[in-house]
């Protein structure tokens, strides 16, 4: 369930996939924080992540929360970038059978959800393979 | 052409966009119980490009916009117009393009609008841009045609309407296409129609043939080529409005211009009609092949009915960029997975769902 | 020791990596160990759980509230800690430590709901026993309940989803069982634990199940069964995931000191009691297949009590995916990282094996209401230490562990018990 302000305000992270560098360790955060949990410091600059990267971990979700229900079945998996980030997205573009740890992805720009039949479009990230 | 040089806008980054889904015409057919091979051969079309559902008109934009800004090597701040001509916007209110300049960090300062006109809707985005910068308002605008639109179940659009997107960065140096000329021609033409609320697009049949898409284009064409004092052997290549895969071919053959010169950007037998991005996308195929000194033309078609009329000179810049991201018909031929009627109907939200 | 500068936060990270080690920045140490009381449980109550359709979330708690006080035999509570996920979205009642004192007729005494998602119930017991160690009570209540199925499954699956990240998991359509899966892939993948050692979780926690006259589901499932259910996500399937539950379950806690004077039940002492916490997210995790959480949480109960692994008789754990068992009992130390997967193929984590692992049949076959189950935990480690189970004893029971666990291992609390 998606509210204006909660959506918009993500906005940076899921279009443009910005996060935040410690200046002082190097640590990267997506989404960026506040304060360094590696170092403890305070101060970062702005990032973007690489969109390639390769596929650690998924699944194949078959019985999907209510506002997903008519994309179901769908894959989801978690993706580290070529910088080392790692995020969670749906795998779109692929059949199930290809799914397998270490497969080359990239980022696509799609249509996550819509709030029901008269709410707000949310788009965002999706990792699609790197055919 | 010489003296027009310093204002002229030129095409500085090309790229198109297509979802991997296609159906093919037997597959429609076989649920309505249609004669398949004559509209293989009335339409001259095989198959058509499908959106999953979490693809839409701003999804398309964004992807097809990445790969111009890959060729056009500039900085997306820079840009100061950013327009998607589209008759499948995803919202009826609030604006495809502001998603889009979003995704690309083109924002704050930009003029940001949508523009409609059935299928024409992306080159007159590219005909404001051009405009724009010729009168240096803007150093560069980004115009993207593109649609996901719907065709009535067993309707004859139904075996065409198709999805895809294609985008132009548009400014003054370092282009890869010039834009020697800009024309249209327009009349009140109710052709082809959608009301408010209403899911799919009506036609008026064979009326849509000669007094609408004939007449406008042709009309154009002539119109843009008196302009420039040019002839149809004057262009090395010509793209059309490609409703279908018949109708660029008979009206390039009814100008004067040969099959060879439509051949590179003819999409729609095996794409469909991407509507808003129909000739659009045929230009990015044209420039995928073309080289440094072609003459292209380009008339779209909207219903409603208009043309917008263009001519190209290509640069010696295509060589360099060319190849910076992929190239539309490769991604058309080799990229693609075959669905069944029952998919098709799913992701094209076809089926009345629970409430 | 290590001492901490008075007034100096530690840094976040992990409890294990800190320089100092768990000295340094283990706050129960600095409440200065020859102040704090041993505790014991002197009273344990839960009702049957299941689809408690004509109970509304008040009588759910009192009803098991009422069964621990009658078993403790005491005649009054003092203070009320109730772990509870969330009667907010699940039940649109939140202040349930206010209606509860007043249901259960103790008002005014100070009484508070905790939460830290699934293991809100071994936090709320965690808060019982520091109250009574640091003596700011002497007989209190450590209760759980949820109320499941006063919503749908699509508020249900809602209302789960809040206990992983809800803008960068829960937005892209990630489920529970999806995000368990994922453990699951990336354990299989790393180690080759396979299909069948998930399923062999299932079907031992079925077996444990069918003799409690508690569980929600008990009766026993073959492995073929577990294997051919409803796919729910690859490669879980619905025999694979603990159900929707309503219940609740209490205990009683107090000095042990004061136990003999204030019940006639065997004193049961709580000999260790840890929490640490995780990244929220899965994909933030040093290690997706390894539950860091359960490890310092572990750690420091083991390091309390004085004990290791090969201590403990049994242990009731955090099985709310057949997944969620093997990644625990490796990081428990009762068998070698990637090896929890030959546990319940084995034999090992069955009754009368090595460590049986959870006798009461787990959360896969007694339930999961989800703030109830650590302290139904406590209920049957403290049963089985009296040597109350009847054809479900774990002989000789001596010494028995409690793990709990929140989200994905975002924060688990774990317990040891023993006999005095």
């Amino acid at each position: 369930m998606s509210t204006s302000a909660r959506y918009w305000r993500e906005i940076p992270q899921r279009y443009r996939l910005e996060a935040a560098k410690c200046t002082s360790c190097g640590k990267i955060y997506f989404p960026p924080r506040l304060t360094c949990r590696a170092c403890g410091k305070r101060e970062f600059e702005t990032v973007v992540l690489p969109d390639t990267g390769k596929l650690v971990t998924y699944t194949v979700i078959r019985v999907a929360p209510t506002e997903f229900s008519d994309q179901a079945p769908y894959a989801v998996g978690v993706a580290e970038l070529d910088n080392g980030v790692r995020l969670t997205a749906q795998v779109a573009d692929v059949d199930f059978d290809e799914l397998k740890p270490g497969m080359p992805l990239k980022i696509e720009f799609r249509r996550v959800r819509d709030e029901g039949e008269a709410g707000i479009l949310c788009y965002g990230y999706k990792f699609v393979p790197l055919r | 052409m010489e003296g027009s040089e310093v204002r002229m806008a030129g095409i500085i980054g090309y790229g198109a966009y297509m979802p991997r889904n296609r159906i093919k015409v037997e597959e429609i057919a076989k649920v309505w119980g249609a004669d398949a091979p004559s509209y293989k051969r009335g339409l001259m079309l095989q198959e058509k490009s499908v959106p999953s559902p979490d693809q839409d008109t701003i999804t398309m934009a964004v992807e097809a916009t990445k790969y111009a800004l890959k060729r056009a090597g500039i900085d997306p701040v820079k840009i100061g117009a950013v327009y998607v001509g589209s008759e499948s916007h995803p919202y009826a209110v609030k604006p495809s393009g502001t998603v889009l300049a979003e995704a690309i960090g083109a924002v704050p300062e930009a003029h940001c609008a949508d523009f409609e006109f059935a299928c024409k809707a992306g080159s007159e985005a590219m005909f404001v841009c051009m405009g724009l910068v010729d009168g240096g308002k803007i150093e560069y605008g980004l115009a993207v045609g593109a649609d996901t639109s719907q065709g009535a179940p067993g309707d004859a659009l139904e075996y065409s309407a198709a999805a895809g997107a294609a985008s132009f960065i548009i400014g003054k140096n370092d282009g890869v296409a010039k834009v020697v000329e800009t024309y249209s021609f327009m009349t009140d033409t109710p052709d082809f129609w959608r009301r408010s609320y209403m899911h799919y697009p009506r036609h008026a049949g064979r009326f849509t043939g000669e007094p609408a898409y004939f007449k406008h284009v042709t009309g154009c064409a002539n119109g843009i080529m008196q302009k420039v004092g040019m002839k149809p052997e004057d262009f090395a290549y010509a793209v059309f409005h490609q409703p279908n895969g018949k109708f660029p071919m008979r009206v390039g053959k009814m100008l004067g211009f040969k099959k060879e010169q439509i051949e590179p950007g003819w999409l729609s037998p095996t794409l469909g009609n991407t509507y808003s991005g129909s000739s659009p996308m045929g230009l990015t195929a044209t420039l995928d092949v073309a080289k440094p000194g072609d003459m292209i033309l380009m008339v779209s078609y909207g219903s409603g009915s208009g043309s917008d009329g263009f001519v190209y000179q290509v640069t010696d810049r295509i060589d360099k960029v060319r190849d910076v991201a992929p190239k539309t018909r490769e991604k058309l031929d080799s990229d693609k997975v075959y669905i069944d009627y029952g998919t098709y109907a799913k992701y094209r939200r076809k089926i009345r769902m629970g409430e | 020791m290590h001492a901490l500068e008075p007034g100096r936060m530690p840094w976040p990270g992990s409890l294990a990596r800190h320089p100092g080690g768990f000295e340094a920045v283990n706050w129960t140490r600095q409440l200065r160990r020859e102040q704090m009381r041993d505790v014991a449980v002197i009273g344990v109550g839960m009702q049957k759980w299941g689809e408690l359709w004509e109970k509304p979330l008040r009588d759910v708690f009192t009803e098991s509230a009422l069964l621990a006080i009658d078993d403790a035999g005491v005649d009054k509570i003092e203070a009320m800690y109730i772990g509870c996920m969330s009667s907010g979205l699940f039940a649109g009642q939140e202040h349930i430590g206010s209606l509860m004192a007043d249901y259960l007729g103790v008002a005014p005494i100070p009484s508070l709901r905790v939460e830290t998602a699934c293991a809100s119930g071994g936090a709320a017991f965690r808060q019982a026993i520091f109250d009574v160690g640091v003596g700011a009570h002497d007989i209190v209540l450590a209760g759980g309940v949820e109320k499941m199925t006063d919503v749908d499954g699509g508020g249900a699956t809602y209302a789960l989803s809040t206990a992983a990240d809800s803008e960068y998991e829960v937005y892209h359509g990630v489920t529970f069982p999806g995000l368990y899966a994922m453990m699951a892939v990336a354990h299989m993948d790393r180690y080759g634990t396979t299909r069948d050692q998930l399923a062999h979780v299932s079907v031992k926690n079925h077996k444990n199940g069918a003799k409690n006259a508690h569980a929600q589901y008990p009766f026993e499932v073959t492995l073929d069964q577990v294997k051919n259910a409803v796919m729910i996500a690859d490669p879980l399937t619905i025999l694979d995931c603990s159900p929707i539950t309503d219940g609740a379950a209490a205990a009683i806690v107090c000095p042990l000191d004061m136990a003999k004077d204030l019940s006639s039940n065997m004193p049961i002492k709580v000999l260790g009691s840890g929490h640490a916490t995780d990244t929220i997210a899965l994909h933030d995790r040093e290690d997706i297949a390894w539950l860091s959480a359960v490890e310092e949480a572990g750690a420091q109960a083991y390091k309390q009590a004085g004990l290791t692994p090969s201590d403990i008789d049994f242990v009731e754990v955090h099985d709310c995916f057949t997944i969620a068992e093997i990644c625990v009992i490796e990081a428990l130390g009762f068998f070698e990282r990637g090896k929890g997967g030959t546990g319940a193929e084995s034999g090992e984590t069955h009754m009368g094996g090595r460590i049986p692992v959870n006798p009461s049949g787990g959360l896969k076959s007694k339930g999961h209401p989800v703030g109830a189950t650590g302290v139904a935990q406590i209920v049957e480690v403290t049963r089985q230490l009296r040597g109350e189970c009847g054809d479900r004893q774990c002989p000789d029971a001596k010494i028995g562990m409690a793990q709990n666990m929140g989200g994905t291992g975002g924060s688990s609390v774990v317990h040891i018990l023993g006999t005095v």
